[in-house]
């Protein structure tokens, strides 16, 4: 029963972080029906900025406390992470709007590519260790169930963000635009949308929730390197699918549904396949479940759009 | 061939048999070219020749068919992988070549059926990253497979393979002719594979032609419409998967035998990234185009990492830009700029068996000049 809540928690952790890249993913596909196949390594881009900044802020101003250096290296890596994003959708995508389906992906591809690659050039391949902040003692919940500080921060602050996201999509006038352009982004620019800023401004809302994702992968592990962003983005993007793509809430509800079965299938498959697969094959739910929607239920949990629609 | 030769920008217009003669010397000599500065020049031009296979295989299902197969590296792991269970000390199996590869062959092809059955009905982007998936389930059972049973040996890989022995003559030895004159094996290597190349690219261009290869391209310009004319999708996608699995099977194994070693590092998704950059880089669809793609592709990174380190230690006194980063970087930036410079490639498919939105405008009047292009 202990294992069973302990995994239930590290689900809802791993779970919620991949809700936050789902969104960026399941934003992007609402809009342009492209998968931003570089959205994982934009996280990378934004975890090791912050790491980069709050060394910087260690150094300058060593009296500062944890809270403050955490705030600075968000305060730093979010627009930088923002600027990536602003970049990407100007310079490589928005040039293959109308092309034939497979470039833009092509692209994308390329597009990871490059950001890992510039990563190494300035981080090299290195893996760094990520200042833990937040302290990582484990808090003791019921017997035998544990749960640390920088869990709980990224639990609730994930929550905030995807609440606060929520109410901009659909409370507000430029949430209006979104989803007008969502819809059929030619019309939307005809009913006097600025449609391409509105397609830009997806792309950096999406990347600031990358980075925000990247420091809380970074923070809860502690470790930051230049290809940490592929897996989690195929796995965020597995939680978009396993949602329903297009649609915010799938997106959330997909990245907790994932995290659960993952953490609780990680925990239980060893005694389940006599000791054959152990949690080194975790990955593998991911895939599998990304497999298995895509046949059984394009649409996902939640979705309106149809698979193949692409 | 023909294509090859057209690509030397004077003698095709003309004396093309003059150009089809230097394309094939070219070819032959390359080798001996290449071992007059190093035989780690050789040892590029037959990894080049490997990568070949892989993107002729990844092209028939890429550009015939129109899959967007992103794990394409995962059946050249199981050719590897064929050859080092069956001719290795690991299991203590020697079996002959004349079984190991084609058995390689068939499980690679095996396994694209496995992947093929549940993406049939998957289009595009959604195809391209379960794909990706089961590559990266591949390569996540190479590395776990040494327990409870070792298998795979996990990551440190099987080593001490079997090199490649035809007809009783074992490829990987020094050949000697009188006293002080000797063939190195890599040259040995660079022919052998180069059998292999020529045969694929055979088969191949009868494949493109055929029945087949006619629907396939029915499938990848529009797929209802191929449906509505009575073309067995579920079968035709299947036997894409398939074959194009074969030649990476048959490339792994051939790589297995090269290497002498395997282990799951060298079939990262990144690999299956290089070999699309190559097909993409060189033209989709085209048999030329990805001949010449995987070649540029595999030989630019090599030279750029033994001009541009010694360039750069001299400029800056250190190495900023090491060679898997070059190499990252070439890539990356090909298929960036290709996809918006010229997203048919370096040699557009002909107009025939093409996809005509690639080629735009050009489409109306390349389709006058090639009439009859094969």
């Amino acid at each position: 029963m202990e294992t069973l809540l302990q995994q239930i928690i590290n689900g809802l952790v791993v779970g919620s972080m991949y809700a936050l890249v789902a969104l960026g993913y399941t934003m992007v596909y609402g809009i342009l029906g492209l998968i931003n196949f570089a959205h994982g390594d934009v996280l990378m881009v934004g975890a090791l900025i912050a790491l980069q900044a709050i060394s910087f802020a260690q150094h300058t101003w060593p009296n500062l406390g944890a809270l403050p250096t955490l705030a600075f290296g968000m305060a730093v890596s979010i627009p930088a992470a923002m600027l990536v994003g602003y970049v990407m959708e100007r310079a490589a995508y928005r040039r293959l709007r109308n092309a034939p389906r497979l470039a833009p992906l092509i692209t994308a591809i390329g597009v990871s590519f490059l950001l890992q690659t510039a990563a190494m050039i300035i981080w090299g391949r290195n893996y760094y260790s990520f200042p833990q902040l937040i302290s990582t003692t484990p808090l003791q919940l019921i017997d035998g169930v544990f749960i640390t500080p920088v869990q709980i921060v990224i639990v609730i602050s994930s929550g905030l963000l995807m609440l606060a996201l929520t109410l901009l999509v659909n409370k507000t006038r430029i949430g209006r635009a979104m989803r007008a352009t969502a819809e059929n982004h030619r019309i939307a620019a005809l009913m006097g949308v600025n449609a391409n800023g509105i397609i830009a401004l997806t792309f950096v809302i999406g990347s600031a929730l990358a980075a925000v994702a990247g420091v809380m992968i970074a923070s809860n592990y502690g470790i930051a390197h230049s290809t940490m962003g592929t897996i989690p983005g195929l796995k965020a993007f597995t939680a978009a699918v396993l949602g329903g793509i297009g649609n915010l809430a799938g997106a959330m509800l997909g990245g907790i549904v994932l995290g659960l079965v993952e953490s609780i299938g990680a925990g239980y498959i060893e005694q389940f396949s006599f000791g054959f697969f152990n949690s080194s094959y975790q990955d593998i739910f991911a895939f599998v479940i990304l497999g298995a929607v895509l046949i059984f239920r394009p649409t996902g949990l939640l979705g309106e759009r149809v698979a193949d629609r692409a | 061939m023909n294509d090859l030769a057209s690509l030397i920008p004077y003698f095709n217009t003309r004396h093309p048999a003059l150009a089809r003669y230097i394309v094939l010397a070219l070819i032959l000599a390359a080798p001996l070219l290449a071992i007059s500065v190093g035989p780690a020049w050789v040892r590029i031009l037959d990894f080049a020749l490997l990568y070949v296979m892989l993107a002729i295989g990844l092209n028939l299902v890429v550009g015939f068919a129109g899959l967007l197969d992103m794990g394409y590296i995962a059946f050249y792991a199981v050719g590897a992988y064929t050859w080092a269970f069956l001719a290795s000390p690991h299991f203590g199996l020697h079996l002959p070549f004349w079984i190991v590869l084609p058995a390689g062959a068939a499980f690679a092809a095996l396994a694209g059926v496995i992947l093929g059955f549940p993406v049939l009905r998957l289009r595009g982007d959604y195809l391209a990253i379960v794909t990706l998936g089961f590559g990266e389930i591949v390569r996540i059972f190479m590395n776990n497979l040494n327990h409870p049973i070792n298998i795979t040996n996990g990551p440190q890989g099987i080593n001490m393979l079997d090199s490649l022995v035809i007809f009783g003559f074992d490829v990987s030895k020094r050949i000697r002719i009188g006293e002080d004159f000797s063939i190195h094996p890599l040259l040995v290597y660079y022919y052998v594979f180069l059998c292999f190349v020529v045969l694929s690219v055979l088969l191949v261009q009868r494949l493109q032609v055929s029945r087949i290869g006619r629907a396939w391209a029915a499938i990848r310009d529009d797929d209802l419409a191929a449906k509505a004319v009575g073309i067995n999708l579920r079968n035709l996608k299947l036997m894409a998967f398939a074959m194009g699995a074969t030649f990476g099977g048959v490339a792994g194994g051939l790589f297995g035998a090269f290497q002498g070693f395997v282990s799951p590092e060298s079939f990262s998704l990144m690999e299956s990234i290089t070999v699309l950059a190559m097909v993409v880089f060189g033209g989709m669809g085209n048999i030329a185009g990805v001949i010449v793609g995987a070649l540029v592709l595999s030989w630019l990174p090599e030279a750029l990492r033994s001009y541009a380190i010694p360039m750069q230690s001299a400029l800056f006194g250190k190495v900023l830009l090491d060679p898997e980063i070059l190499r990252m970087l070439v890539h990356a930036m090909a298929l960036i700029l290709m996809m918006m410079l010229r997203p048919a490639g370096l040699i557009p498919a002909h107009s025939r068996y093409s996809r005509p939105e690639l080629l735009g405008v050009k489409a109306a009047e390349s389709d006058v000049k090639s009439g009859g292009a094969a």
